[in-house]
């Protein structure tokens, strides 16, 4: 539920790091919560971000929630494939849910972030 | 969790089968089980199953009791001349301000069961009882009434297996009674879906044996509110509080249909008249949306202009888009013009469309 090699913010997003990208998307819990995801909505590749802007929006049939990026740097890409398969991040939150490419501008900031021990023990108090 | 909500007689099922519980109409009842989508589909497809133990059930009796509820709804009782009619009104106040809509059921010669919605049960019950004449005996019933919804094109398939051989479901808004799994209970071909199917009423102490044997044929999917919000909403069916309230006459609700132009003598009238005579200024319309859904309270523009809120707003499982409902200026509110609804920080096109948004339901093939 929590993959161990992923970090995890208090907003439930997780960020996977690919050398110098931080891929992001929303976790198992925020998607469970949310229920059938309806639609993403995603920036642009190009963006600026910094760590805690909001840089969408994920909506199911009763909820709206922001989503929040936990670093800083430049939206090199975005998974467009979101817009005709939104249940995607339902179905596969970690992987082909994944829903922006960060280039970090600050590689120690993922450092902050929570482990899955952590992530886990703070979701069990959330509840 | 709030230890002032009211329980229905089912709320350990929905426990048990992991239903997320929201307090609604000061009810605590499941919003989803499997998730919205999937429950919608199920009612769309094959059967699905609701919990509305929370809605109001008066019952009147008496050699007066059709007169005098006659000056109290808008609709006409006379339709429902026959017992085992059913009858959808709307109830008024002296300013033609809708106070709730209702069904009433003709349920014996001088006998009629009102049902009517939760959030109104003691807003509804004092106000008929204090428009009642002594000759009229009148009953809540609610607290020992329970209600199950069983919805959808496999609906009355799965009921007559309850029922005895040879059971003939009741016409098309006709209520009747019927033995089911061994139970008393009152079955109306009524419902909130736009699909076939009944609403069970049985004593309370009987509600969790119907709930599960009908649980124990595999097609049937248990409903939660949010599913019953989308599945009405496709078809344009009114939800008091959202789409209309107290400030609002039924004229401009779209609710004219409701009340014939014939019928004199009821609470509202003269009001109702005047808005007819002069035409609403605003009436409310349905709203087909793209890339985004809209929501209770969002503005909805024309050339710009904020002209009116979304009322009721959801997502269309069936359509795979956003619907809504709006007040709008009369003058546009003609299917096919073009508004817009601000979601957020983005404004998206809005179709007037005339609902029902979703045609084709199991219901209009009963209908035609």
């Amino acid at each position: 539920m929590y993959p161990k090699d992923l970090k995890y913010d208090r907003e439930h997003e997780w960020v996977r790091v690919e050398g110098d990208l931080a891929v992001i998307g929303i976790s198992h819990f925020a998607q469970d919560q949310l229920g059938e995801v309806v639609y993403v909505d995603l920036p642009s590749a190009g963006d600026d971000v910094s760590a805690g802007d909001a840089f969408g929006e994920v909506e199911s049939v009763k909820s709206v929630s922001e989503l929040f990026t936990p670093v800083s740097g430049e939206i090199v890409d975005v998974n467009t494939a979101l817009d005709d398969a939104p249940e995607t991040v339902n179905q596969d939150p970690y992987g082909d849910g994944w829903m922006i490419k960060v280039r970090m501008s600050d590689a120690a900031e993922v450092d902050g972030l929570m482990s899955a021990e952590e992530y886990e023990a703070f979701i069990a108090e959330e509840a | 969790m709030s230890l002032e909500l009211r329980e229905t007689p089912l709320r350990a099922e929905h426990e048990a089968l992991g239903g997320r519980m929201v307090d609604f109409a000061g009810w605590l009842m499941p919003v989803q089980y499997a998730g919205i989508i999937e429950e919608h589909n199920a009612v769309r497809s094959g059967v699905g199953i609701f919990d509305v133990c929370h809605m109001a059930e008066f019952r009147f009796f008496g050699f007066e009791a059709k007169a005098a509820l006659d000056r109290i709804v808008a609709n006409d009782l006379d339709r429902i001349d026959t017992v085992g009619d059913a009858l959808y009104t709307v109830m008024c106040d002296e300013d033609g301000g809708i106070i709730d809509d209702l069904i009433v059921y003709h349920t014996g010669d001088l006998e009629y069961l009102i049902v009517a919605n939760a959030s109104n049960h003691d807003t509804d019950w004092d106000w008929i009882c204090s428009h009642l004449p002594d000759e009229v005996e009148a009953s809540d019933e609610s607290e020992r009434t329970a209600l199950i919804a069983v919805q959808g094109p496999h609906a009355l398939r799965v009921v007559a297996e309850l029922a005895a051989d040879g059971w003939e479901p009741p016409a098309r808004f006709s209520i009747g009674e019927a033995m089911l799994d061994g139970v008393a209970t009152l079955v109306a071909r009524t419902g909130y879906t736009g699909e076939d199917g009944v609403e069970i009423f049985c004593h309370t102490s009987k509600a969790v044996q119907i709930w599960r044997t009908l649980l124990s044929f595999p097609e049937v999917v248990p409903c939660g509110l949010g599913a019953r919000d989308t599945l009405r909403l496709e078809m344009g069916y009114p939800l008091y509080g959202s789409d209309m309230d107290r400030g609002v006459d039924p004229i401009s609700a779209g609710l004219g249909w409701t009340i014939p132009r014939a019928k004199t003598g009821y609470i509202g009238e003269s009001a109702i008249a005047r808005v007819r005579e002069a035409g609403p200024a605003r009436k409310l319309v349905g709203l087909t949306v793209e890339g985004g859904i809209p929501r209770h309270g969002y503005a909805v523009l024309h050339d710009g202009a904020e002209v009116g809120k979304v009322a009721s707003g959801t997502f269309s499982p069936t359509l795979s888009q956003g619907i809504a409902t709006a007040y709008v200026p009369a003058t546009l509110a003609e299917p096919g013009a073009v508004l817009n609804v601000e979601i957020r920080r983005k404004t998206v096109a809005a179709t007037v469309t005339k609902p029902p948004f979703v045609k084709d339901t199991s219901l209009s093939a009963v209908r035609s």
